[in-house]
């Protein structure tokens, strides 16, 4: 199934400039993508999940700026392109796809249009072929009669069937790697099932890699292969699905698969305590230490590495750090985890 | 003993009528009934458009129902004078989804917990504001904040000043109406068991209106399913989740993202011919109801 590493991010940090100073939204993140395969990246709101999906299609907006870091697709630093190199990686190479398509597509064009337009721009085909193959597309992401459907204004389409649209355009001129930022968020849970049923049928057929962003563990426990956890602009764990939702190693992975409802009515959720940390109000060291039950004295001063928790799995703790040199734990129980 | 009954509830909306020409009918509840035993958890789930969040503003008349009957204590609701309505609104509270737009940018928080006391004339300003910090304290906000503004507490401290704010006046039924849904997961847990915490403590009635069926397996004791502005399905939250009846909530369950990787998935889509939409609520097991023919 996962082939050759398709995208490999290196170190890397967008910062937003803010009179007070630079923000870090996203702070040394790494990671890498292998051909056919679904990378989860979850996190909450803050974490920095968009803006690095924003990074990888180097689409941040002043005053966001790429601060530092590598870009590998297909073995080239996407950082080295110049801007028009970019553009034609946009779309034909990289698609993205975002939680609202009614903001996402232009109200005043007809969706075969814009589809049209994607492969236009992209040189992929003539303008009369490409209203042809819009519908094409439209058939492909299984929108019912689509000659009729091209036609269609975005406001005449269900949120579920404009979804549908938006994947039709990133699919429109064969990308390798398909970015989709909650793409279901704003559905309805049916509708969410069939989207989440199409993205997956898509990627086996097409040989893709999908880098699906979302606050959800379940959406990830039945789309992802993998997955990375972010929390304040870092990634805390990383690790093949089964490992992560069986045997999270970060406190902050385990607090979260603790905070769902259990499947035992009534009983009380282990929930983290505290909130999400405000960007520019960090903690020092690992921003998670103020929430985790299971932080010591060297947790404040700096943040941690990563440490090798299990096959495939890096946790950024120092729980892990086997060179003794700790300093004093608080706790040394370990929460257990709800099974389900 | 039920504490509240919805009898044969009726909503129908107008859209896009004009000075001279009337506008389509829209029928947003559809004849629906219910009813929820005091200290009882009961779950109206649905998706959008399904009319549960209507049903839930008819109930305290902040949408004015088109026909039927909501029995408070027996009483209806719906033929109470203006004045009655509001006296009675003390002990039926409601708290809304959004913890951003559903609390005044411009009141301080410890305002906004207050305003119902003012509102309803209850006790010397002294008091109100003992009252106030004792809400805070119930509800987990540290009382040394009440001069601050809502956009100074996060999404979770936020949803905790509405339901302080819907606590203030000793209400005995409270509708939450997607309490949790726009809450990040970590935050969603602690106002979770902030709220099963409250009930226990203060023998509240809760009807808990949501989308998300992982909250209302846990939270709630019984459920029932609209589609299309109608009760499907009624039960139990075991009967109803373990035997699904109706075509729409079996899709609907089987729509649930599961936790583990290796469950088999089962995805059942719905075939809007299969729903029979004549089909009367009947009972198929005790306490189960459903809006399926008989199999003959």
């Amino acid at each position: 199934m996962a082939g050759d590493t398709l995208l490999r991010v290196e170190h890397l940090t967008t910062v937003f400039d803010m009179p007070s100073g630079p923000l870090r939204a996203v702070d040394d993140v790494g990671f890498e993508i292998r051909a056919g395969e679904t990378l989860g990246l979850v996190g909450e709101s803050g974490s920095g999940k968009s803006i690095t999906a924003l990074s990888i299609m180097r689409l941040v907006q002043p005053p966001g700026r790429i601060a530092g870091g590598r870009l590998l697709f297909k073995g080239r630093n996407l950082m080295d392109l110049g801007e028009r190199e970019m553009e034609a990686v946009r779309g034909a190479e990289i698609a993205l796809v975002f939680q609202e398509p009614m903001t996402a597509l232009n109200p005043v064009f007809t969706v075969g249009d814009q589809i049209a337009e994607t492969l236009v721009v992209h040189g992929r085909a003539t303008k009369r072929q490409a209203r042809s193959e819009a519908a094409e597309l439209l058939r492909r992401v299984r929108i019912p009669s689509p000659e009729s459907r091209v036609r269609d204004y975005p406001h005449q389409l269900s949120g579920g069937m404009r979804q549908r649209v938006m994947i039709a355009i990133a699919l429109a001129c064969g990308p390798s790697l398909v970015i989709a930022d909650e793409p279901t968020t704003a559905l309805d849970v049916t509708i969410q099932a069939q989207i989440l049923d199409l993205l997956r049928e898509m990627q086996s057929a097409l040989d893709l890699s999908l880098l699906l962003i979302t606050h959800d563990l379940g959406i990830v426990a039945e789309t992802a292969d993998r997955v990375a956890v972010m929390y304040a602009g870092r990634i805390v764990e990383t690790g093949p699905v089964r490992a992560i939702l069986r045997s999270p190693q970060h406190p902050y992975t385990r607090g979260l698969l603790a905070s769902m409802p259990s499947g035992i009515p009534g009983e009380r959720l282990r929930a983290i305590d505290g909130s999400v940390p405000i960007l520019g109000q960090l903690p020092p060291g690992c921003a998670f230490h103020p929430r985790c039950p299971d932080r010591f004295d060297r947790c404040v001063t700096a943040p941690p590495p990563d440490y090798s928790v299990g096959l495939q799995q890096y946790a950024k703790c120092y729980l892990y750090d086997q060179a003794a040199g700790r300093g004093a734990r608080l706790d040394d129980a370990h929460p257990p985890v709800a099974g389900r | 003993m039920a504490l509240i009954e919805v009898a044969h509830l009726v909503k129908h909306f107008t859209r896009g009528g004009g000075l001279l020409r009337s506008g389509t009918r829209v029928i947003a509840v559809d004849d629906v009934s219910f009813s929820i035993d005091e200290g009882e958890t009961f779950g109206l789930v649905g998706e959008s458009g399904s009319g549960k969040t209507t049903t839930g503003r008819c109930m305290l008349r902040l949408v004015e129902p088109t026909a039927g009957a909501v029995r408070f204590r027996s009483e209806n609701v719906l033929e109470f004078s203006r004045a009655r309505m509001r006296a009675a609104r003390r002990d039926m509270q409601i708290v809304f989804q959004d913890p951003y737009s559903s609390l005044n940018p411009r009141m301080r928080a410890g305002e906004i917990v207050e305003e119902p006391l003012v509102v309803h004339k209850m006790g010397k300003r002294a008091d109100r504001r003992q009252r106030v910090e004792q809400l805070f304290q119930l509800v987990g906000l540290d009382p040394t904040h009440l001069e601050r503004y809502p956009h100074q507490f996060s999404g979770g401290q936020r949803q905790r000043i509405g339901l302080a704010r819907a606590l203030a006046l000793n209400p005995s039924f409270v509708i939450l109406d997607e309490p949790v849904s726009a809450l990040d997961v970590s935050i969603q847990a602690q106002v979770i068991n902030l709220l099963m915490d409250l009930q226990r403590q203060l023998k509240l009635t809760y009807l808990f209106i949501a989308h998300d069926l992982r909250v209302v397996e846990h939270i709630c004791s019984r459920v029932a399913v609209m589609y299309l502005g109608r009760i499907v399905e009624m039960g139990s939250v075991p009967a109803l989740f373990s035997a699904p009846q109706h075509p729409y909530t079996r899709a609907l369950l089987s729509a649930i993202p599961v936790l583990d990787p290796d469950a088999p998935r089962r995805r059942i889509e719905l075939d809007p011919a299969s729903v029979d939409r004549d089909a009367a609520l009947r009972e198929i097991a005790a306490g189960h109801w459903a809006a399926i023919e008989p199999r003959s």
